[in-house]
């Protein structure tokens, strides 16, 4: 099947879609947007989380003909203008990242986070990316990232006032 | 602050580093743009013009004689390339990392729940995936081999590898033993000096390096004959020394190139897709990419040696140790991966970082027909600690002693001998850093009044609003070596190249380090800086044109190829002063590199590097060998066996839910030395990530192996900490450098993983009062449903 859909703004369309193929799948295969990672391919990881129509989702469970007409926007689609978007500055600043394969998907639930409530609380934090698995940094510097990412959004904010 | 540094009172020399982005500094890891903007790429991201999906038919059966395998059908699917059996493998068959044991595919029997039988090429997973399903393979299912009384009674029960099969080398289901007598051993005389005797079982379950990049990679075939493979390795060089015979083709023939790695935890060490992918690239002449399913990760990589242990302390009235006895089971599974080494460790280690008088230690691995275990972080040191640190605290309660008390009476230092005689020549503040954990504030208590329910045991689940839960606290440290042991000569090789790129001097590192996330590229190119006084420099891709870097495991990596990047540099640094002195005449013997300059110490600047340097690029190679070590003895295990010593010191707060068996850890922290931190952030980084691990251990993290079968090859059902299981984590190093270490560092990834496990256990035990002999601790455990 032929699947069309918006990635990050630019129309796509994917040819020759086998049926069971995820969301992930055509993402990473078929339309050149690997950063979504695949890490388990069952919900659990959330390495492979996106924006579908604006909600973070498991790309990984998503039917790739479910996105036909949709908007997606991966962790390629976080920047700011070409330039490096603040949640994916502050990982890089704390040290947020190891091996990297989580951040994908734990850039897009912080971003999505961030929408939401821009001082979020630690167990916000903590409740808001617990489907984020992440084998490398023990959270903390996550958590700092987060924090940081935090303080320079509402600092942005309130100089914008 | 969550994170001290503590500095020694001796440094070995100052540094000098004109750049903040030097050594010591934390400068930001040069592949972290990449990664955050998701253009990183994985092994899992590789794609190839015309490529092919690989995928492994795998044994339903731990053990079993394959009576016949018939392929037809699956080469029948339109989009099928190849089907592959052992039968097609052009060269030797065998491979492994110590012991050439494991069948590239299986010949005629299968030893393992998940063995790979047959390997198929196909033009999309799913076409692979269908044909895998097509292959028909008649077994002969035999009762596995799984316990130790089983594996021990082999006329009984059988071989995992039969006497006269190929490779066996004759002991049985015994992979590897290794015995220790210290002092005077453990005798009845012995055992009479102490006043007070404690003495226990320890169970340790099977443990998941669970890396989140799936095993992966792409094989290309190329127009020599030869193959590129490109694939996520914790070491290059002797992945390469495996594959080429198998592929039947010279090693030079075979190049590899390190692709994106997301973690490895010692999961990568043996070899995964790489045969099998270039087995296939081979026969069908097309690139072929095999990327492992999480399921097929767990089947795909060995995991932590489950263990059975044995401990018995003496000790006098006043809590000095007289004695210690240990006999330490772990189980090897169905090949030998890095049984031996681990069980070197586990034998020298496993008595922890004591001084004890009388020592004897048996460790063995088993071979059997559960999952091969091999290398994980911490590697045999892990399982022993949780054994004797719950000896501590025993002996503490029976003595009525504190028990860091107790640790810090009978802790070792420089100038102590370990059990296999080697005396600890560098600092070893096994007391100190107790004393650190033990000095931190402790987190405040349970406030029943501003309770979130979300930090409690339970979390998001809203089990309890207070009731049932108790709070209790643990400590514990732990001792692992640092670099490959038992006379292993693991060198690490570094080229550098220093050039005049548009108006600057650039350095270039080359070496083929496996860059797992762990940051040493980051550290390569602070020492780059630091030695040759140039802010900019780059970092060539990883790979086999350049000589070893060793591997990606035994907290080496910094040490031992950081210190082959600094020899380089400095040799690099010598030509370029060389150069000086024939142009110039130079005769000052205080000239170094610092800022873009050569700059006498004393005169000031003589050059600029640029200047100096002209047209011409220095480019040198070194290779960095650590002190010679040898092997233990077999019955004493004597010998000056290990690198370096590294230690840790955890305390744990935890929150139990006593009516419902849940945990929730409060607080884990951490004191290390770690030498000197060439990368603070990256050090911390590693410290909290081996601590989480730990944790992990403690308190859910098994692979459940039931009569040879795994039952939880899953996220959904292999748990790991999520960051509501994990605490906040604060970090206290201590920099006490050692004079045989490249700027006095000391390995740093694994010590924490080794002890703060222990830690938290100890908690859970002081909050209920049960004993805890396993680990991980589950549910049933403290609720008495077991």
């Amino acid at each position: 099947m032929r699947v069309t859909f918006t990635a990050n703004g630019k129309p796509v369309e994917a040819d020759d879609v086998w049926e069971g193929e995820s969301l992930l799948y055509v993402l990473r295969e078929r339309v050149g947007l690997p950063g979504s990672k695949n890490a388990c391919e069952q919900g659990e990881c959330g390495s492979c989380t996106v924006y579908l129509d604006g909600t973070p989702v498991c790309s990984c469970l998503v039917a790739a003909g479910q996105v036909q007409d949709r908007e997606v926007r991966t962790v390629e689609g976080l920047d700011e203008n070409g330039e490096l978007g603040l949640v994916q500055q502050a990982f890089i600043d704390a040290g947020a990242v190891q091996c990297g394969f989580c951040t994908p998907g734990l850039l897009v639930q912080t971003d999505a986070l961030l929408e939401q409530d821009a001082q979020p609380s630690d167990t916000d934090i903590r409740e808001a990316l617990s489907g984020n698995l992440c084998r490398c940094t023990g959270y903390e510097k996550i958590m700092d990232a987060v924090r940081l990412a935090s303080a320079r959004k509402c600092q942005k904010a309130g100089a914008s006032e | 602050m969550s994170t001290r540094t503590i500095q020694g009172q001796k440094n070995l020399q100052d540094i000098r580093t004109g750049s903040p982005d030097g050594i010591g500094g934390s400068p930001l890891r040069p592949d972290g743009t990449l990664k955050v903007k998701g253009e990183f790429a994985y092994s899992s991201d590789l794609w190839h013009e015309d490529m092919l999906w690989g995928m492994a038919l795998r044994s339903p059966h731990p053990r079993a004689n394959i009576l016949s395998v018939d392929i037809s059908e699956a080469l029948k699917l339109p989009g099928v390339y190849a089907v592959l059996t052992h039968e097609d493998i052009p060269g030797t068959k065998f491979y492994g990392l110590e012991i050439q044991d494991q069948p590239a595919l299986a010949i005629d029997k299968v030893r393992y729940h998940g063995e790979a039988i047959a390997i198929v090429a196909a033009d999309h997973p799913e076409t692979a995936r269908r044909a895998v399903k097509k292959i028909k393979v008649e077994y002969e299912v035999l009762n596995p081999i799984v316990t130790e009384e089983q594996c021990l009674d082999p006329e009984t029960y059988g071989y995992v590898h039969e006497p006269h099969e190929f490779k066996s080398h004759g002991h049985g289901n015994i992979c590897h033993s290794q015995k220790l007598v210290h002092g005077g051993g453990v005798t009845d005389e012995i055992r009479a000096l102490a006043d007070v005797v404690v003495k226990g079982h320890y169970e340790v379950g099977m443990q998941d390096q669970a890396f989140l990049g799936p095993e992966s990679g792409l094989a290309v075939p190329a127009e020599d004959g030869g193959m590129d493979l490109y694939v996520a390795t914790q070491w290059l060089h002797v992945d390469r020394q495996q594959v080429a015979p198998v592929l039947g083709i010279p090693e030079e023939k075979l190049r590899l190139t390190l692709a994106g790695v997301g973690g490895a935890f010692g999961g990568r060490e043996d070899l995964s897709m790489q045969i099998h992918a270039c087995l296939l690239a081979q026969r069908t002449g097309k690139p072929v990419k095999i990327v492992y399913a999480r399921d097929e990760s767990f089947f795909g990589h060995v995991h932590r040696h489950p263990a059975k242990m044995y401990y018995e302390h003496g000790a006098t009235r006043d809590g000095k140790l007289v004695y210690a006895d240990a006999r330490l089971v772990l189980d090897g599974g169905a090949y030998a991966s890095a049984s031996p080494a681990v069980v070197g460790n586990a034998a020298s280690l496993g008595h922890g970082p004591y001084n004890i008088p009388n020592v004897r230690m048996e460790a063995i691995a088993l071979y059997s027909n559960n999952p091969s275990c091999g290398a994980m972080r911490g590697f045999g040191a892990v399982q022993a600690c949780f054994g004797y640190e719950t000896q501590m605290d025993r002996l503490a309660a029976e003595l009525g002693m504190d028990p860091v008390e107790l640790r810090q009476l009978n802790a070792m230092s420089e100038g102590d001998p370990m059990p296999t005689g080697q005396v600890i020549d560098s600092p070893a503040p096994v007391a100190r850093l107790l004393q650190i954990v033990k000095d931190r504030p402790l987190p405040p208590p349970l406030d029943l009044d501003n309770l979130d329910v979300r930090t409690l045991p339970g979390a998001l689940s809203n089990t309890s609003h207070g009731e049932g839960i108790v709070r209790g606290v643990g400590y514990s440290v732990g001792i692992k070596n640092v670099g490959f042991s038992e006379g292993f000569d693991d060198y690490s090789t570094a080229r550098v190249r220093l050039e005049v790129i548009g108006g600057e001097p650039v350095a270039m590192v080359h070496t083929a380090m496996a860059e797992v996330g762990q940051g040493g590229i980051t550290v390569h190119a602070q020492i780059a800086r630091t030695e040759l006084g140039v802010e900019q420099v780059t970092i060539h891709p990883a790979n086999t044109e350049v000589g070893s870097a060793g591997s990606t495991s035994a907290s080496r990596q910094t040490y031992m190829t950081g210190g082959a990047v600094k020899y380089a540099a400095e040799a690099v640094k010598a030509a370029l002063i060389e150069k000086g002195r024939r142009r110039y005449g130079w005769t000052q013997t205080d000239i170094i590199l610092l800022g873009g300059k050569v700059i006498s110490e004393a005169g000031g600047p003589l050059v600029s590097i640029v200047d100096l340097l002209g047209d011409e690029a220095i480019d040198l190679t070194r290779e960095h060998h650590h002190r010679p070590t040898v092997p233990f003895d077999k019955e004493t295990g004597q010998g000056f066996g290990h690198v370096q010593y590294t230690f840790c010191a955890n305390r744990a707060v935890v929150d139990v839910d006593v009516e419902l068996g849940l945990v929730k850890v409060v607080e884990l922290t951490a004191a290390q030395d770690v030498g000197k931190a060439l990368n603070p952030l990256s050090v911390v980084g590693q410290i909290q990530g081996g601590c989480t691990q730990a944790l992990g251990l403690a308190v859910m993290e098994e692979i459940i192996v039931k009569d040879g079968k795994v039952r939880n090859a899953s996220f959904t059902d292999y748990l790991i900490p999520t960051i509501l299981d994990t605490p906040p984590i604060p970090v206290d190093i201590l920099e006490l450098p050692d004079p045989n270490a490249p700027y006095g560092l000391r390995g740093v990834g694994e010590a924490p993983t080794v002890s703060a496990t222990p830690s938290i256990v100890a908690a859970i035990r002081q909050a209920t009062g049960i004993a805890l002999n396993r680990i991980p601790v589950r549910p049933e455990h403290l609720t008495g449903t077991l």
